[in-house]
């Protein structure tokens, strides 16, 4: 059972990135503008240099023969150069790619932690707190990364002068300090979603009537709550935190823009403006992997926490 | 009456349970009293709503927040409603629940062998292996002789009919003195019913178990239990050998309930039904008998004051009518 569900998933992986690195491919083959005019920064090339450039990059071929191109090599690992800077993709990525996974790291565990923790709290404590914190999630998780990420500065950076708000820092506390105001920018909608659907699973475990038997018996309440409020909650609560932190992998391109991090969002942007090919191919593609990674653990963590939900027999 | 009291195990003295509805409180059970001496069966029949399982959830302290409760209720002669810290624990562990639903009522993501020793590893402090055992002893005795394997299954995977005598045996696993059914056998089909009723019955009588025994079906309730209190809009309005119930009911309501049960003897042309749908206790008019409008026999002097519980041939009616109509309500239902 457990072989079919990872060979499954392997194969979904396998389908979701062909997919993804094919409309990828197209929508920037559709994008006005060409590369050749990004390399010369808008000064124009003898022809023979032009031509020169175009074979070196296969552009003068018809688009199927330059996906393909693309595609050979990049299943034997290469995922070719970068136009801009002529150096290999993948090493472009390996030197941005800390920055990004630090940055999604310390959101997510922003969000389970204080999600999680804040939505335990107003779900067994309704009053003033629980009021507060409805109030407090309804606005945040509307909030979109962008216009938390303007507010932590202008608060944060401008006026308290606590955390830095551009750049990446030196040595690991200096970095640290660098991406908390990014980290929580991109973890605050999330953050409020979490705690909001946190609280409801909790109010509506404590209701079951299992919790009753429970407490027929004389279980201790603090055991009650362990084992039979707090336990069957983690159900719904791994789902929504599985789905949010999986989205972060792409919001995080946003906040690395706007506080100058070198990360591999922000460079897809940058890429994708100068129509970089084969970095947003790669960046693109080692974004949807990890999305579809963070879902297979979801899946996974889900059928541990469940026992009527089995590897091998939950398919959509 | 008071012989009775000085060897009651449980004791209901004029209970009165009020629940915030809406922002009021409104009454759900009035006045209910009753005992169960020690290893006697108790039936409590009614129809939905008329407090059967309330009174069940005011014994066992299992009354949602703010529910409001008057008179008394002592069990083994201490006052439940008083009961704290060890006292309490000592009190869940000798009064045992069966609820109607197993699977809503067992932890799904827990195992059977979880659910069944729980309460003894915390409270009683018995050794993981020493639980399990007594498990399987007890599931044999419920007629379930692969135990070691139904403990480390999840109730997903067995039967609602396994599932609700894994229930019975887990209630019996602390050795409790009284035994709280709440229509143990309503979610099972109705061969599952008699075998659960059966094992039920058998157990109860082996281990000289007191049990309050909460069904809608009369018969049921004559088949196993010594005394029948029949409830009605929050209220007892008839108490009476089981055997006798049927044969010579004392209040109109009791003969309805009775005639309102399909009978394969003597088949009739269309069920009868009871005119009326039940009451709650908060909507019975205050000053009259709360069966008076569905109530055939109901005269101008049923409406005058609500009727108290008058003793009639061992037996309590809340009828006034109770000694003028006896012998004659089946018949007159059935006319």
């Amino acid at each position: 059972m457990h072989l079919r569900f990872v060979l499954r998933r392997l194969a979904m992986l396998a389908v979701s990135l062909l997919v993804a690195s094919f409309v990828i491919f197209s929508a920037i083959f559709l994008a006005p503008g060409n590369p050749i005019a990004a390399l010369s920064g808008g000064r124009s090339l003898p022809p023979e240099s032009l031509r020169t450039l175009e074979v070196r990059y296969h552009l003068d071929q018809p688009f199927l023969v330059q996906y393909w191109y693309w595609l050979s090599n990049a299943v034997h690992g290469n995922l070719g150069l970068s136009i801009t800077l002529r150096e290999n993709v993948s090493d472009l990525i390996a030197s941005r790619i800390s920055t990004t996974a630090g940055l999604v790291l310390y959101a997510s565990i922003l969000i389970i932690v204080l999600g999680v923790s804040l939505g335990i709290l107003s779900g067994f404590r309704p009053g003033l707190l629980d009021t507060s914190t409805l109030v407090v999630t309804a606005v945040s998780a509307s909030l979109p990364a962008f216009v938390a990420a303007i507010v932590l500065i202008l608060v944060f950076a401008v006026q308290l002068q606590w955390f830095p708000s551009l750049g990446n820092g030196i040595g690991f506390l200096d970095q640290v300090r660098h991406l908390t105001l990014p980290a929580f920018a991109l973890a605050v909608s999330s953050l409020a979603i979490v705690a909001r659907v946190t609280r409801s699973a909790i109010r509506e475990e404590a209701r079951r009537e299992h919790v009753q038997t429970a407490i027929s018996r004389g279980i201790p309440t603090a055991q009650l709550i362990r084992r039979h409020v707090l336990r069957n909650a983690a159900i719904p609560i791994t789902t929504i935190s599985g789905i949010t932190v999986a989205s972060l992998i792409a919001v995080a391109a946003v906040v690395e823009v706007v506080f100058g991090l070198a990360g591999l969002g922000a460079y897809l942007v940058q890429s994708a403006q100068s129509k970089d090919l084969a970095v947003v191919q790669g960046i693109s593609l080692l974004l949807v992997t990890a999305f579809v990674l963070v879902n297979v653990l979801v899946d996974v963590l889900y059928a541990v926490l469940d026992p009527r939900v089995s590897l091998g027999s939950r398919a959509q | 009456m008071n012989a009775e009291i000085g060897g009651a195990l449980l004791e209901l003295d004029g209970v009165t349970v009020r629940l915030p509805v809406e922002g009021s409180m409104r009454a759900v059970l009035q006045e209910v009293s009753f005992v169960i001496r020690p290893g006697e069966a108790i039936g409590l029949v009614g129809e939905s709503g008329s407090g059967k399982s309330m009174t069940a959830r005011a014994i066992d302290r299992l009354l949602p927040p703010g529910a409001a409760v008057n008179g008394r209720i002592r069990f083994g002669g201490r006052d439940v409603m008083t009961l704290a810290g060890a006292d309490l624990k000592r009190f869940r562990s000798e009064v045992a629940m069966i609820f109607q639903d197993p699977r809503a009522h067992i932890n799904p993501v827990r195992r059977i062998g979880d659910y069944m020793t729980e309460a003894l590893r915390t409270n009683a402090g018995v050794p993981v292996s020493e639980a399990s055992s007594r498990a399987v002893a007890l599931l044999k005795s419920v007629g379930i002789d692969d135990g070691e394997r139904r403990l480390r299954q999840y109730p997903h995977e067995l039967s609602g009919g396994l599932l609700q005598r894994v229930m019975i045996a887990t209630a019996l696993l602390t050795k409790p003195r009284l035994l709280l059914a709440d229509e143990p056998t309503t979610a099972l089909d109705v061969t599952t019913q008699a075998e659960v009723l059966a094992i039920l019955d058998d157990l109860r009588t082996d281990l000289h178990l007191a049990m309050l025994f909460i069904t809608h079906n009369l018969e049921v309730a004559a088949a196993i239990c010594d005394r029948t209190v029949v409830m009605y809009a929050g209220q007892i309005v008839e108490v009476r050998s089981s055997s006798r119930l049927h044969t010579d009911p004392l209040h109109p309501y009791t003969a309805a309930l009775a005639a309102a049960r399909p009978n394969i003897e003597a088949t009739t042309p269309r069920l009868l039904a009871i005119p009326g749908r039940p009451l709650s206790a908060f909507e019975a008019p205050a000053g009259e008998c709360a069966f008076a409008p569905r109530c055939p026999h109901a005269l101008d002097v049923c409406r005058q004051a609500r009727p108290a519980l008058i003793a009639l041939d061992g037996g309590l009616s809340r009828c006034v009518r109770a000694e003028e109509l006896r012998g004659r309500l089946e018949v007159a239902l059935h006319g």
